[in-house]
């Protein structure tokens, strides 16, 4: 069965904040672009980022690029690639200006510029004293960042595919990249969107765990249709636990609740954090606080009847203050955790947050494979920016704040380079006579599976199993077994089955598709964790406490559809500066 | 706890159906949406829309006991049984709980809902002081779920013709902030029989909001701003 097929100059996969900014390049270069997302786009997940975006605009205090830059290096674990890190700092305050002349309402200081506040890891003088760098707007900064950027592009007439999920990539014999499949949700139809260049901007995979901050969409698509098409995922072992997810809920406390001076407390009362980090405080690293909290609970030292969550107190801030910088927070806070943070404190816990690694590129956004003696050659007419992208800015560990940093430097760095290749590859290729046949076998055999597994089922097993085995504190026979179990249930994903048949809105085929992506997630993830023998940022294992830079300075990359595992150099060379040389990491 | 679903496949069913479920939670089911993903892992036929779980994306929007509302942030607790639920009311009906939305997104594209200012943009940001900040409160945060907009009699009627009050209370977001400079042609474009003066204050809007944010204030301050600019 032949597909039907529609050509684009480029297609953007994702309408969060990377995939949108990209779009508003490509429009306004006159280029005729489509932007596909399974949810209308201001549902996408930037919409709950909630505490600011990290740039040196030196509102509040001094503060510069290069500073930021250190900050992000070293909050890295020294594993992101420094050109690309100077890239980002360098560019942030540009893109931050660019969002306010769309619109974005800041909030404001008296003089009128934009009000930033402290965050954690970043710093004054390298490392001296936290900075204020997280530019926002209140506590819902990724709601306005995202809803900007939608008005824009309607200002831009970019064309929407609203409720439309991407399935495979489509790529010719050479490997260049010819666009995707994709499924209509209102209607079932699938076909085929023919792009000179195609741009993945899907978000990050955080649904791999049982207990996440990350919203149900979150499940990794771009990684998935990356991984089945034989692209390498990098440092997928590095996820983000967030030091402050309401317990129980998963649902996401900023750290910009620290920032405005809030702390965190066990139950006898006391602020651990000092012990820790005694300079940064309860404004460390995010893998460090995340650490401290899964260890005062371990040791006993949890607060609640079960002693399994920690206090994060706020109230000493004073109504006014929370009110002001904090709203949304107080509103989580009272439905989901069922306390006033005017007068109590909340209950938190480390809550898988963010995924460091995913598809590898480089700084123009251009993903990148091993070819020859080129551990970094683009693949032609493929793109990927924001969480699905590993670029990397954020090495073993992202800072607070700049993952929106990175959504609107790495957006817009894909959408100008884009524009350039579109200049100069001004014809089609043609597709291959198989273009789709895969993503109709998948079809077919979901379609016609008989005795087969819940999609619920598999996936929950899939949840647990991470959540089990690869969590905060990573222990040998743990991830041995793990990646034993998670082949298995790889396995049954193979034979899920859906008792709802129907062609239109048929979720439960879209689940079903989205199982698929999360496992090659999953895989890539516990595999990938096994073979790193040391600590570093946020994966921490027991037999090797050290980081290890002699044997492990490396970025990681799997090969799902092979099960393959290669690794790379980091870039310790950065653009214009001197290389920041990996040093015990103190906060 | 039991519930009372609307079910309508238009693959399959000649006509729209209630269809009840009675099912056993979880302590650790608080909110109405924990209910209905526990429905799906044994019915997956049943479909909705749903995101973020925590308010802030607007998907899960539903007609609960007769009531707008998102299903992430009803607690269970507070709901009498059997809870029934039905797609946001006005709109045309996709399939279950999910509705065709493309009238409520028309309106709200047609308010030209950027910023508008044609001066050469400064090389950093624009000023803007606390207070004209502040005047963005309460308009900014809308999540544009369509719960106000599909519980007001006057967008029910006339959905092509009334703005309706989410595509309104955009229109004044970019009215209020000092940044923009097209409140003229804004007070034009809505100074029509129907796009703005639809809104009879019934006050629907305002009850629906799950985010506490209120409609009708921002209506009768393009209101007011319309007879300001003819006296």
């Amino acid at each position: 069965m032949a597909l039907l097929k529609r050509k684009f100059d480029a297609v953007i996969v994702g309408g969060g904040g990377s995939g949108l900014r990209a779009a508003l390049q490509l429009s306004e270069a006159g280029l005729k672009c489509a932007v596909l997302s399974k949810v209308f786009p201001t549902r996408s997940h930037t919409v709950a980022a909630q505490g600011g975006i990290g740039a040196s605009l030196g509102n509040m205090g001094e503060d510069n690029w290069l500073w930021h830059m250190y900050d992000t290096v070293k909050g890295s674990d020294y594993l992101g690639d420094q050109d690309a890190i100077e890239f980002m700092c360098r560019m942030a305050p540009q893109v931050v200006y660019e969002l306010e002349h769309f619109g974005m309402p800041f909030d404001r200081n008296e003089d009128g510029t934009i009000y930033q506040r402290p965050f954690g890891g970043h710093s004054q003088n390298f490392g001296e004293r936290p900075v204020q760098r997280s530019c926002c707007a209140a506590d819902r900064t990724g709601h306005a960042m995202l809803h900007t950027l939608y008005q824009c592009n309607i200002r831009a007439q970019t064309q929407f595919f609203v409720e439309w999920m991407a399935l495979d990539l489509i790529l010719d014999q050479e490997g260049h990249v010819l666009g995707v499949t994709a499924l209509e949700m209102e209607t079932g139809d699938v076909i085929i969107l023919q792009a000179r260049a195609t741009l993945f901007a899907t978000g990050g995979a955080g649904r791999v765990y049982a207990a996440s901050t990350n919203a149900f969409i979150n499940t990794g698509d771009g990684l998935g249709m990356a991984a089945r098409a034989g692209i390498p995922l990098e440092d997928m072992e590095f996820w983000q636990f967030h030091p402050t997810g309401v317990a129980g809920a998963g649902v996401l406390i900023t750290e910009g609740v620290r920032g405005e001076g809030g702390y965190l407390l066990n139950k006898n009362g006391e602020r651990f954090m000092e012990r820790y980090a005694p300079t940064m405080k309860d404004l460390a690293s995010r893998d460090v606080v995340a650490r401290a909290v899964a260890t005062e609970i371990k040791e006993g030292r949890g607060a609640g009847k079960d002693g399994d969550y920690i206090l994060l107190k706020l109230d000493h801030l004073g109504p006014e203050v929370i009110e002001k910088r904090l709203p949304g927070i107080r509103e989580i806070a009272k439905k989901f955790a069922n306390v006033d943070p005017v007068t109590d404190p909340i209950p938190v816990v480390p809550t898988c947050h963010y995924q460091m690694g995913g598809i590898p590129t480089n700084y123009h956004g251009q993903v990148v494979v091993p070819k020859g003696e080129n551990p970094e050659t683009p693949v032609a007419g493929f793109y990927a920016a924001g969480e699905c992208a590993c670029c990397s800015i954020h090495g073993a560990n992202r800072l607070g704040t700049n993952s929106l940093t990175d959504l609107l430097v790495f957006g817009k760095a894909a959408g100008d380079h884009m524009v350039q290749f579109l200049k100069e590859n001004t014809n089609h290729k043609d597709l291959p006579k198989n273009a789709g046949e895969h993503t109709l076998a998948r079809l077919a055999r979901l379609e016609n599976q008989k005795n087969g597994e819940n999609v619920y089922t598999v996936a929950t097993d899939m949840r647990k199993t991470m959540q089990a085995h690869c969590g905060v504190f990573r222990f040998p026979e743990l991830l041995v077994d793990g990646v034993k179990k998670i082949r298995e249930i790889a396995g049954r994903a193979k034979h899920t089955e859906i008792k709802d048949k129907s062609k239109v809105f048929n979720t439960a085929r879209i689940e079903a598709l989205e199982l698929d992506n999360l496992i090659e997630v999953a895989v890539a993830t516990l595999v990938s964790a096994e073979a790193r023998k040391e600590s570093r940022g946020a994966h921490d294992r027991a037999d090797y406490h050290k980081r290890d830079d002699a044997n492990w300075m490396k970025h990681t990359l799997y090969y799902n559809a092979v099960n393959r595992i290669s690794y790379k150099p980091v870039h310790l060379k950065p653009l214009s500066v001197e290389t920041f040389e990996p040093k015990a990491r103190v906060y | 706890m039991r519930f009372s679903i609307y079910r309508y496949d238009p693959d399959k069913d000649a006509k729209p159906y209630m269809q009840d479920y009675d099912i056993q939670l979880e302590p650790t089911d608080c909110m109405l949406l924990d209910a209905l993903v526990c429905i799906k892992a044994q019915d997956d036929s049943l479909s909705l829309r749903r995101s973020c779980r925590e308010g802030v994306c607007g998907s899960d929007a539903m007609n609960i006991n007769g009531k707008n509302g998102l299903a992430c942030i009803t607690k269970l607790a507070d709901l009498k049984e059997p809870v029934v639920l039905r797609p946001l009311p006005g709109l045309p009906v996709i399939r279950d709980l999910i509705v065709d939305m493309t009238q409520f997104f028309k309106q709200y594209h047609s308010v030209r809902p950027y910023l508008i200012n044609n001066e050469p943009a400064p090389e950093k940001e624009r000023p803007q002081s606390p207070g004209e900040r502040e005047a963005l409160n309460g308009l900014y945060e809308c999540i544009l779920c369509a719960c106000c907009s599909t519980s007001c009699p006057s967008f029910w009627w006339n959905p092509d013709k009334f703005v309706g009050p989410a595509g309104l209370l955009q229109a004044y977001r970019f009215i209020a902030d000092s940044r923009d400079h097209a409140t003229s042609e804004r007070l034009d474009d809505l100074e029509d029989p129907y796009r703005l003066f639809r809104c009879h204050t019934i006050m629907n809007c305002v009850d629906a909001c799950p985010k506490g944010l209120n409609p009708t204030r921002a209506i009768v301050k393009i209101k007011e701003l319309m007879v300001k600019r003819t006296v």
